[in-house]
């Protein structure tokens, strides 16, 4: 699972998860805090520096970053044309959320998918308090990310069966059989969990769940 | 306390969320929008699950999206994604799943398509774009009602979705396959 | 996930509690009153009823199961390991019972299913290997080294770090195997393990089964398999029909079909 994830040899890519994230957060607070332009400058000049720092290619960056600065853009466009009074504001939010979407992407290229996956397992292990399972949260996240490609080819070739019925539009036959099939593995991957010795009523170990 | 299988069932509806952002997204015709069918996997995991697990398995989702994999349609994914103006759409599925299964659990227990139909319209449309619609106008700088007008074009597609969530759960409770009582 | 990557340098830290259990678990292996058995077992889904009576004896080393769909036998398999417990009657393990004792039976039979898909549980080979130990709380330097032994034993480590996702059927049904075989239970159900597979991994399965040191019980259409067993029990709407050496039952088996 490589995700977005774009290696490189770089400072930035090796910073662990949780810094870069609560780097996010923070630079996040100040953009939002600071009047007018200057958050969206001071973000800007972040995200260009990391962008630097971090030796990625700017075309791909930008790629990522293409649907939301175009649709910015477009309401952007939209909203001056109407109300032609007060275009200054909106350009200035537009200008700081395109800023920060550059910086979180910039996080999301930089850091493995299974990093940021260790990272909320850490979180979840914080919440104990309020009755949240960390090893369950971590059971579960390992499950979809083993589920993900497995239910992609299934929706696939449902898909691909109904287009051979000609029943291709036709999205109530496609989620049918879809949903037995996820509710038959269900029971299966139930018993197969079981009987390698799971036990859901054990709280796993502390404080983690894989120390 | 989650059971084994309420585990699997997180995770396996987690996973047909991610499943459906990977296939090409289903046109039709007279829509300008095409219809990505992750909304539809939201009311799914709310009337068939129920509140608790329904909104675990979106929660699961979004949290895979923020870590980096590239789940929404389109191949789209990161945090940056969901802080962009559309991400409060996308952020707010937990919870869509959530009153969408909380409705159920009270007002849609049995296989009646109608039922199944308002509470994917109340937890999958208007939770979701209640939560959408604010975030869209902060991050584009819009008023509220711009905000609200912009997004009026996948009004009908949700609405088409709403339904095929309704039939494909009433579908699925007629079956018995499983009772949202599980 | 953090699991896999922390097994591979494997500081030993032993914690005494842990090292009992995993010499619990060692023993385990030891062949004591190696033997399953059902007293007047009967079973049923809800008021439909799949087993009747069944009271049996298993010591033998290798047991086929036969039967046609619905003969109740996928069921049969289930109440060996405590997964299913019987609606009346009881199924004990090496003097444990199922339904008193499930986990601990769990721990001495292990179980495969027919397919690989829903057994695999954790994204990359060997954080699937490790799973099932994990959830016997092992001590960490344990479990690197049964995964490491089992990875090369059943000829994954090419794959340690790979999605099972990107693995052929027959790869995915070997390390379903292996990722049972590596907690070490003192016997093994296979609920029709070579069903999905083709000729040349169906093979590889057999060849896997026949070198076991445990008792193997197998769920199977497959009477190719089969014909090397100690003993071959035909299952037909849920009743004993034959019982002995496949040379006999297979046979049985066969005239029944026809």
């Amino acid at each position: 699972m490589l995700g977005l994830y774009l290696h490189r040899d770089s400072a930035i890519h090796r910073l662990p998860a949780g810094v870069k994230m609560g780097g996010l957060l923070l630079l996040t607070l100040v953009v939002l805090a600071l009047p007018g332009g200057w958050g969206a400058l001071a973000a800007g000049l972040a995200g260009a520096g990391v962008l630097v720092a971090a030796k990625l290619p700017a075309g791909r960056v930008l790629r990522e970053l293409r649907s939301p600065v175009v649709m910015l853009t477009l309401l952007f466009g939209f909203q001056a044309l109407l109300a032609g009074t007060g275009w200054e504001d909106t350009a200035i939010a537009v200008a700081r959320f395109a800023a920060l979407i550059l910086l979180a992407t910039l996080v999301t290229l930089t850091t493995r998918v299974m990093d940021m996956v260790e990272l909320f397992e850490r979180l979840f292990a914080r919440l104990r308090p309020l009755g949240v399972n960390p090893a369950k949260m971590a059971l579960m996240l390992a499950l979809t990310i083993r589920f993900i490609p497995l239910l992609g080819d299934q929706v696939r070739e449902v898909r691909m069966a109904q287009r051979a019925r000609g029943v291709e539009r036709n999205i109530a036959a496609l989620f049918v059989p879809l949903l037995v099939k996820i509710l038959t593995m269900a029971d299966d991957l139930t018993a197969a969990l079981e009987a390698r010795g799971y036990d859901p009523a054990d709280p796993g170990p502390e404080p983690g769940p894989h120390r | 306390m989650l059971s084994t299988r309420d585990l699997v069932l997180c995770a396996l509806f987690a996973a047909l969320l991610g499943g459906l952002g990977m296939a090409p997204p289903i046109p039709l015709g007279f829509l300008p929008v095409p219809v990505t069918a992750q909304t539809l996997g939201v009311m799914l995991a709310g009337t068939i699950l129920g509140a608790k697990r329904g909104g675990l398995a979106a929660l699961l989702f979004v949290l895979l999206v923020a870590a980096g994999l590239p789940l929404l349609a389109g191949g789209r994914g990161g945090i940056g994604v969901l802080m962009g103006p559309t991400g409060g759409f996308v952020l707010s599925w937990p919870l869509g799943a959530f009153v969408t299964g909380w409705l159920a659990e009270r007002f849609a227990t049995g296989a009646n398509p109608l039922r199944l139909f308002a509470v994917s319209v109340a937890g999958g449309i208007l939770m979701v774009y209640a939560c959408g619609i604010p975030w869209l106008s902060l991050v584009a700088g819009l008023s509220l009602e711009k905000a609200a007008f912009g997004t009026l074009a996948f009004v009908p597609g949700d609405l088409i979705k709403a339904g095929v969530a309704a039939f494909a759960a009433s579908a699925v409770r007629r079956a018995g396959v499983l009772p949202i009582h599980a | 996930m953090r699991a896999a990557r922390n097994l591979i340098p494997g500081t030993p830290r032993p914690n005494p509690l842990r090292t009992f259990r995993a010499q619990q678990n060692r023993n385990a292996k030891a062949p004591l009153p190696s033997m399953i058995e059902l007293r007047s077992v009967t079973h049923a889904y809800g008021d439909r009823p799949v087993l009747h009576d069944l009271s049996l004896r298993l010591t033998e080393r290798r047991i086929a199961i036969l039967g046609g769909n619905g003969s109740g036998k996928s069921t049969f398999a289930r109440l060996l390991n405590g997964l299913i417990v019987p609606t009346a009657g009881s199924v004990a393990v090496d003097g444990l019972d199922t339904r008193r004792d499930g986990r601990a039976v769990r721990q001495r039979v292990g179980f495969v299913f027919q397919n690989p898909d829903t057994q695999i549980v954790y994204p990359t080979v060997e954080e699937d290997l490790a799973f099932g130990l994990r959830a016997r709380r092992l001590p960490k330097d344990e479990i690197a080294r049964r995964v490491s032994a089992a990875l090369e034993r059943y000829g994954l480590d090419r794959y340690r770090h790979q999605p099972a996702h990107q693995m052929s059927g027959g790869e995915k049904q070997l390390l379903a195997i292996a990722g049972v075989l590596v907690l070490e239970p003192a016997h093994v159900v296979f609920d029709e393990p070579t069903t999905l597979l083709d000729l040349r991994n169906r093979r590889k399965v057999i060849e896997l089964l026949r070198g076991l040191p445990q008792t193997v019980i197998v769920v199977t259409h497959d009477l190719d398999m089969v014909k090397d067993f100690d003993r071959a029990l035909v299952l037909e709407d849920g009743r004993i029909v034959a019982d002995g050496p496949p040379a006999d039952a297979v046979p049985a088996y066969v005239a029944r079909l026809g």
